[in-house]
């Protein structure tokens, strides 16, 4: 008999006070509680982290690599967003 | 982003694929660009890298056998932590890579349940057994070490998810070999009967470990594919014999003498070693090694004897969203 599937989690560690929580893997429970113990032994045996978030991966909504183009072309035509578009005599000094 | 809902199989089911996305993507693994899960890929891309890491992981899983033997008899408190630990980051690193291969598109499931039935492989390694406390410093030193030389280049390879597996599972190892390694030495300072224990361990440990690297070059399947598709980075034989010249000067600061009366060192100061037995490779490989039947047994043991935690544990959550719909109605 097929082994029957069980939900798919995401993981995401805080490693120090004052950073944000990083993507650190996925990982298989049946609920939320199981998630959150399984994420503590299999990714923080050697005190990687002070905080767990688990999040059911099929709540996760993901842009489309293959549309990359059209969805981050409008960032990358607008250089008058970045500091260096700016001329700033160099007597002015540091700004 | 390791969803499997985006990866649906029949997607990528389609048997002419474009010239156009097969020539984009090999320049993208030409220019060193990672491959991620919703990248479009060959349809024997994504084939060869679930065998490999699924194989990879199987591999972890039932490599926790044959030192999970020694656990309890382990000869001190400090040993047996530590060897305890190593088998439960095995376990950890089977995890990482089964994650790693769902995001190709088959469920962990589908995959336990393909290496229960036999119809995938592990390495060939685990079948052999292990006879004595020794036994456990010659897998941490060299099975450990031989495992590393592997891995270290699969830290930089094409596919994201298990580039980024390996780099925990690295991180990780060094602790194995180095214990491994500490259990040898303090057997070879010991009395001659323990001395004699580790020697015989290196002997029968030896060769086998020499074949985990794979077939010679001349007759490997799979390295030119995979050599293109940057999944491999170091050819078989030439892992084999960074291997081999790594090792020698430890197996003689330990004084132990390498099995192998043949091996001779060349002007460059490596060591060239006699040749393989390939057909007793073969033989393990094909279900006849030593201990193959016995690994099987207790894998599908496990499986078995697990059913009811896995059944209860879906149940539990089945109820429990049920009672919060319930109250959430009223």
């Amino acid at each position: 008999m097929a082994t029957p599937n069980t939900p798919l989690w995401e993981v995401f560690i805080r490693s120090r006070n004052g950073l944000a929580h990083k993507h650190v893997g996925s990982l298989h429970a049946s609920d939320a509680t199981m998630a959150l113990q399984a994420a503590r032994d299999i990714y923080t045996r050697r005190g990687e982290g002070l905080s767990i978030w688990v999040v059911p991966s099929s709540a996760i909504t993901a842009s489309d690599p293959a549309e990359k183009g059209m969805m981050f072309e409008p960032a990358e035509s607008k250089i008058y967003r970045h500091p260096t578009f700016y001329e700033v005599p160099e007597e002015v000094g540091h700004m | 982003m390791y969803t499997q809902a985006l990866n649906t199989a029949e997607a990528d089911d389609r048997s002419l694929e474009d010239a156009a996305q097969a020539a984009t993507f090999q320049a993208r693994i030409d220019a060193e660009v990672r491959i991620e899960p919703n990248d479009w890929m060959p349809a024997a891309y994504r084939k060869t890298l679930t065998r490999q890491i699924s194989q990879h992981a199987h591999s972890e899983i039932v490599g926790m056998l044959p030192e999970g033997n020694w656990i309890t008899r382990a000869p001190t408190l400090r040993r047996k932590a530590a060897l305890l630990a190593k088998v439960q980051d095995e376990c950890g690193h089977g995890l990482y890579l089964y994650a790693a291969a769902e995001t190709l598109g088959s469920s962990r499931e589908e995959l336990v349940d393909a290496m229960l039935a036999g119809k995938a492989k592990y390495s060939s390694i685990f079948n052999y057994p292990t006879l004595t406390w020794a036994d456990i410093g010659t897998i941490g030193w060299l099975v450990d070490g031989a495992a590393i030389m592997n891995q270290i280049p699969l830290c930089r390879c094409s596919y994201g998810p298990y580039a980024r597996a390996m780099i925990r599972v690295c991180k990780e190892e060094s602790f194995h070999q180095r214990q491994g390694y500490e259990i040898m030495l303090t057997l070879c300072r010991g009395s001659d009967e323990q001395k004699a224990m580790a020697q015989d361990a290196l002997n029968r440990w030896w060769w086998p470990v020499l074949m985990m690297f794979g077939p010679p070059d001349a007759t490997s399947q799979h390295s030119d594919t995979s050599t293109r598709w940057k999944i491999k980075r170091f050819s078989n034989d030439e892992l084999r014999q960074k291997f081999v010249d790594a090792t020698v000067p430890q197996a003689q600061y330990l004084g132990l003498t390498i099995p192998d009366p043949g091996m001779t060192q060349d002007a460059d100061g490596h060591w060239c070693y006699s040749g393989i037995n390939w057909t007793e490779f073969k033989q393990v490989l094909a279900g006849n090694g030593p201990c193959n039947r016995d690994r099987m047994a207790a894998r599908r043991k496990a499986h078995a004897e697990g059913a009811w935690v896995r059944e209860a544990a879906a149940a539990y959550a089945a109820k429990r969203v049920q009672r919060q719909t319930a109250q959430a109605a009223e």
